[in-house]
């Protein structure tokens, strides 16, 4: 489904994040990447939704180069996509309701199914009580749920979930691992990046390791070798 | 699905607008100190105008005719000046009519009433009264009638005096001065507008640029262009549209508050000597409403909504 190919990046001040990674995502897999700070994981969640542009090589969805999309079929590429970024990223002058309706309003849900599944989703997440809170009434926790959700809404094909639980306690974290598992098993493509043992350890699927911009190591299960 | 799209971004526009109460406050601010300078400059040019008009208005020419010269020579004389170019308006006042005028002006003064009858019937020529289009023609009409020497049957000439001379001065001065105002006041103007244009740009680039995290997440989930950039531009408007109804009531405060101000300085007896002074904003304001409204409110919407347009397309690239 996901097929990335020799792809290099090389940034301006010449440091190498990605060189000649390759390999594949299937459907309904959940792919945990690991490896150190710095081993080239947020670049490669980037490339995905072309956030940033590759140096060499390509990154493929089905028969797709991301790269050479126009504007208005990224933005339709980007609705397959939901995105959990490791430092929430949400909209801070949006309630969680606004936030999470914005998602189904870029791809163009009408006002019925926004208002019905929006708190169907939130319910999900378990933050049903906090719709019209603002998110910087919220708890770092609670506000990566809210970005889950976000991701979520859409019912998109894929869910690429950036070091999600970088800044969580470990109840959080593992509260989140299981909100993705439960995504996954509902059918959705997850891609997951992280640098915690545990979250590896919980998830079982497959793992790629990452170091300096290479991948080193394949595993069918989970594995946090480094 | 348009229809629901336009509707979204109008309300996000607005909830923006609302909720970044400080932003909306500071881009109002300064929209609206940008809108008073055009407003100011409109009022400056329209005082600045009738001052002119009125201070044109005064110069003229006045050619007084010998006590003998015959009515229907004068009015032909009237007739063929009218036929200049340069002309805009000629009157005729005849002895009777300049005599009239003198005994309304003074008939509380005794001792100049007094005077008059002793000098005994009428002592005032008939005159023309000649306005120029332009002050700078009042030297050629002069000229044209020196040397025309208009004469009656007996072959004497029917013109006793020509004031342009005594005006010379004055008509002079006028002439190099109005086109220097007229073109600095220009000039002026558009270093104004320049600033003011400059100052707004900067600070909704500045309001965009506290949303560009946001305007890039709005893109990374997936939104289009025109729907992250939209409720920006709605909300530029709107700090033009509310900044426009504040320049707006403040130009009628000045005009009204400034006329007032006018008069009480001037008296009312002097303010009365010069009509065209007397209450020029207000009536000015009242008078081009509809022009002053198109250009201020015009200008408003522009700034906010060109500024937020074009400020919010470089965080749009992602």
């Amino acid at each position: 489904m996901i097929y990335y190919d020799k792809v290099s990046k090389i940034y301006p001040d010449k440091s190498v994040a990605l060189d000649e990674v390759s390999f594949s995502v299937e459907p309904k897999e959940f792919v945990t990447i690991v490896g150190h700070s710095g081993a080239g994981k947020t670049t490669l969640m980037k490339l995905l939704i072309a956030e940033d542009y590759p140096t060499h090589g390509s990154v493929f969805l089905e028969s797709t180069n991301i790269h050479n999309l126009n504007k208005k079929e990224m933005s339709k590429l980007r609705r397959r996509i939901g995105t959990v970024f490791q430092d929430y990223r949400l909209i801070s002058n949006k309630t969680i309701y606004e936030n999470i309706a914005f998602a189904m309003e870029a791809s163009g849900r009408t006002d019925a199914e926004i208002a019905a599944d929006v708190p169907h989703v939130l319910e999900l997440v378990d933050l049903a009580h906090k719709i019209w809170n603002f998110p910087s009434e919220l708890s770092g926790g609670e506000r990566q749920r809210v970005a889950i959700a976000r991701a979520i809404v859409t019912q998109p094909d894929i869910i690429i979930a950036d070091e999600p639980t970088g800044n969580l306690d470990p109840t959080n974290t593992f509260e989140i691992v299981r909100i993705l598992k439960k995504i996954n098993e509902m059918g959705t493509t997850v891609l997951l990046t992280t640098h915690n043992r545990g979250v590896v350890d919980a998830v079982g699927g497959r793992v790629i390791t990452m170091e300096n911009g290479k991948v080193i190591r394949y595993d069918k299960t989970g594995k946090y070798i480094l | 699905m348009i229809l629901t799209t336009l509707k979204r971004i109008a309300r996000a526009g607005f909830v923006n607008f609302w909720r970044n109460g400080f932003l909306s406050f500071a881009a109002v601010v300064v929209i609206t100190l940008s809108l008073s300078a055009f407003g100011g400059l409109v009022f400056a040019s329209a005082f600045g105008k009738s001052l002119l008009t009125d201070v044109k208005d005064k110069v003229d020419i006045n050619v007084y005719f010998t006590l003998t010269a015959q009515e229907n020579d004068i009015l032909a004389l009237k007739k063929e000046i009218q036929t200049l170019p340069e002309v805009s308006s000629v009157d005729y006042v005849s002895s009777d009519q300049a005599l009239s005028t003198f005994k309304d002006k003074w008939q509380n003064n005794a001792l100049i009433m007094q005077g008059l009858d002793e000098v005994g019937g009428n002592p005032f020529p008939a005159a023309l009264n000649i306005k120029a289009k332009d002050p700078g023609q009042y030297g050629n009409i002069a000229n044209y009638l020196t040397s025309k020497n208009t004469q009656d049957q007996n072959g004497s000439s029917i013109i006793d005096k020509i004031n342009y001379q005594e005006n010379k001065l004055v008509i002079d001065r006028l002439t190099a001065i109005i086109p220097t105002v007229e073109e600095s006041g220009l000039i002026i103007a558009l270093l104004f507008v320049l600033v003011a244009v400059i100052i707004v740009w900067n600070t909704i680039r500045l309001i965009i640029y506290t949303a560009r995290d946001e305007i890039s997440v709005m893109k990374l989930v997936g939104a289009s262009n025109v729907y992250v950039r939209g409720p920006f531009v709605i909300s530029g408007i709107m700090y033009g549209v509310v900044s426009a109804v504040i320049t707006l009531i403040l130009m009628a405060v000045f005009a009204y508050w400034s006329d007032a101000f006018v008069l009480k300085l001037a008296g009312v007896d002097v303010a009365s000597n010069f009509s065209l002074i007397v209450n020029v904003l207000s009536a000015y304001f009242v008078a081009n409403f509809a022009q002053i409204f198109v250009l201020i409110m015009g200008s408003g919407i522009v700034l906010g909504g060109v500024s937020s347009y074009v400020a919010a397309r470089r965080y749009l690239r992602v």
